[in-house]
């Protein structure tokens, strides 16, 4: 369980990586969500993989820890408002600019840059 | 009662007048949101001071709903603390008064964003705890992304989704070292980490070293440090200028994580984990100054000028932490202050500038007369001697601090130049630009838009905290001395937050 575990968040923080270096600012939010999506598997297996167990102590000899489950839950819920604002952010850009290169398409023009 | 809950208000405080002032106020309602605002801000400077007084006899701690450290979420106030929460309150005030004339119409919420943004700084200052900083940090965040975009414009849009894209990736990375922090100390309380990580052998402890340099890399791209520092200029720059004078504090919030985790948590008696990143911090500071350095003399635009002297403040702020001792910690903290300050002037003295020179603007080429050109050109002339450092102001006073924090050889030898071959540039760079835009103006009658008076004062109001800072260099350095003791010998802050003697029961 463990070695697919960390192979899923590998592949995941991978992928995210190489779309985050793309030049154009869908594929980056895109790959943001995907690296939160990793960071949050990641944040859960902190606390150790632990099968059929409660998060609760005293009840049971065993049991899981709860702290990453509720780091886990505010990752999830401030990762998804930082999405959202980009999404809306990368559209005005496209539409605003006319563009979504992330960077200005001509760069020779450094004079007029400030 | 109100002692006991002293230590949550500065949190309290930004946060019910940001839900004030976004309640609708019918037809006028920007009236009532700035009269909260600078109500808020007031009461924040009120709270800051008590807050600064009350940490001379020791750290108070508040543990929220009574859970106790380690396992609830605490908030501490230690003088370092306190003294960062009374800059951003006196930071606040001038600012948000800057803005209540007219700023705050370019968009919709600015004065809510503003008091939400001083909540995550705030927080970040307080928090005594890993995750609670990642929140804050978080709530300052968003409030700063909106905050840039503040007033429109097709420039602002591009540097602000450079911003937002690097930080939401930086807030991945924080993610990822609390991760590798928790699963092997089982803590994120800061006092808690700090005695943890001390003990770790082996294994465990490189493993605790890679989340405390991933830490380090999250910290210096809110600081802005060498290689993480290209988003600073161009968003600083483009952005309006009271946003960007309350940005003065957000570089500070990085550098002050740094400060306290790279102490508290990685101090010198952290056992194998010790001194982890002042290297790094040695010469991608002295790096980062260079780089300011350049940037200052090839900007030709005042503003990414005062942008890139953020940069150099950051460098030599960051390089003189990394001296590790407490003469340097007192000269980081003094510079700190004078370095907000000045930033914030500046650019608050850069937007008038703008505004009243029209097409030009802030480029730095000949314009024409300013409608109030003889007391810009003297604020100016104040604020680029403060900045430079020379005497009589604050930033010589500070400058000295830093040269005398060098002490051995080699850290001469490295420091000394760099720090004042900047400090040249910065002087040529400043009366190239002086002399450009305010003596060598065109014949004729001069602009006719003139600044209200009160935007002149609350200019004023951040140059007399300058004058405040060199006419009390005694008594403040003997305060910061204090700091810099307890930022070595984290033993107190670590009692006051685990051990049996709460100020809150």
């Amino acid at each position: 369980m463990e070695a697919l575990y960390s192979v899923t968040v590998g592949m995941l923080t991978a992928c995210s990586i190489y779309l985050i270096l793309r030049g154009r600012s869908f594929p980056i939010v895109i790959g943001i969500t995907m690296l939160s999506y990793a960071v949050n598997l990641f944040l859960f297996s902190t606390g150790r993989l632990v099968l059929n167990q409660l998060p609760i102590i005293g009840n049971q000899a065993e049991y899981t820890d709860p702290l990453p489950q509720a780091l886990v839950l505010t990752a999830i819920v401030i990762g998804f408002a930082m999405t959202a604002y980009s999404i809306i952010l990368a559209v005005r850009v496209r539409g605003e600019l006319g563009t979504d290169e992330v960077n200005e398409p001509n760069q020779n023009d450094g004079e007029a840059q400030r | 009662m109100l002692d006991q809950h002293l230590v949550i208000l500065p949190l309290l405080i930004p946060m019910l007048a940001a839900l004030l002032q976004l309640l609708p106020w019918g037809e006028e309602p920007q009236r009532y949101r700035r009269a909260i605002g600078i109500i808020s801000c007031l009461a924040l400077i009120g709270v800051a001071v008590t807050l600064f007084i009350q940490s001379q006899h020791g750290p108070s701690v508040y543990a929220l709903g009574s859970w106790q450290a380690p396992y609830g979420i605490v908030l501490v106030v230690d003088k370092l603390s306190a003294l960062m929460v009374l800059l951003t309150a006196l930071l606040a005030l001038p600012v948000l008064w800057y803005a209540c004339y007219g700023e705050d119409n370019l968009g919709s919420h600015f004065q809510a964003l503003f008091q939400f943004q001083l909540l995550g700084i705030l927080g970040a200052f307080l928090t005594g705890d890993l995750f609670n900083l990642f929140v804050f940090f978080e709530i300052l965040l968003i409030s700063s992304y909106a905050l840039l975009m503040h007033g429109g414009g097709k420039q602002k849009l591009r540097a602000t989704l450079h911003y937002v894209l690097l930080n939401l990736t930086g807030s991945a990375i924080f993610l990822i070292a609390l991760g590798v922090i928790y699963g092997i100390t089982g803590t994120l309380n800061m006092a808690d980490l700090a005695v943890k990580v001390a003990n770790l052998q082996a294994d465990d402890a490189h493993i605790a070293r890679v989340g405390g340099l991933l830490l380090l890399i999250v910290f210096a791209l809110k600081a802005a440090l060498l290689p993480l520092y290209f988003w600073l200029p161009q968003a600083y720059a483009m952005t309006t200028g009271t946003v960007a004078a309350l940005f003065a504090i957000m570089t500070k919030v990085g550098i002050y994580a740094i400060i306290r985790v790279f102490t508290l948590i990685f101090g010198e008696d952290s056992g194998a984990a010790a001194l982890l990143g002042y290297d790094w911090l040695w010469w991608l500071g002295l790096g980062t100054l260079a780089i300011g350095g350049i940037g200052v003399i090839g900007s030709r635009d005042l503003r990414l000028v005062i942008a890139y002297l953020v940069v150099i403040s950051v460098g030599t702020m960051l390089t003189t932490f990394s001296m590790n001792s407490e003469r340097s910690i007192t000269a980081v903290m003094y510079y700190m202050l004078h370095s907000t300050f000045i930033t914030a002037a500046l650019f608050l003295i850069v937007d008038v500038v703008a505004k009243q020179r029209g097409k030009t603007s802030s480029r730095i080429i000949k314009g024409r007369k300013m409608a109030q050109h003889a007391i810009l050109g003297m604020m100016f002339f104040a604020a680029a001697i403060a900045i430079i450092g020379m005497p009589p102001f604050s930033g010589f006073i500070g400058k000295l601090f830093i040269l005398e924090a060098a002490r051995t050889g080699a850290q001469v030898a490295l420091l000394w130049p760099l720090v004042l071959g900047s400090t040249f540039l910065v002087m040529v760079s400043l009366s190239r630009a002086g002399s450009r835009m305010f003596w060598h103006t065109f014949d004729g009658k001069p602009g006719d838009v003139s600044s209200p008076r009160g935007q002149l004062i609350a200019i004023g109001l951040l140059l007399l905290a300058i004058v405040g800072l060199t006419v009390f260099a005694g008594s403040i350095s003997n305060f910061i001395n204090g700091i810099a003791y307890d930022v070595m010998h984290p033993a107190a802050y670590i009692e006051a937050v685990l051990g049996k003697e709460y100020s809150y029961e």
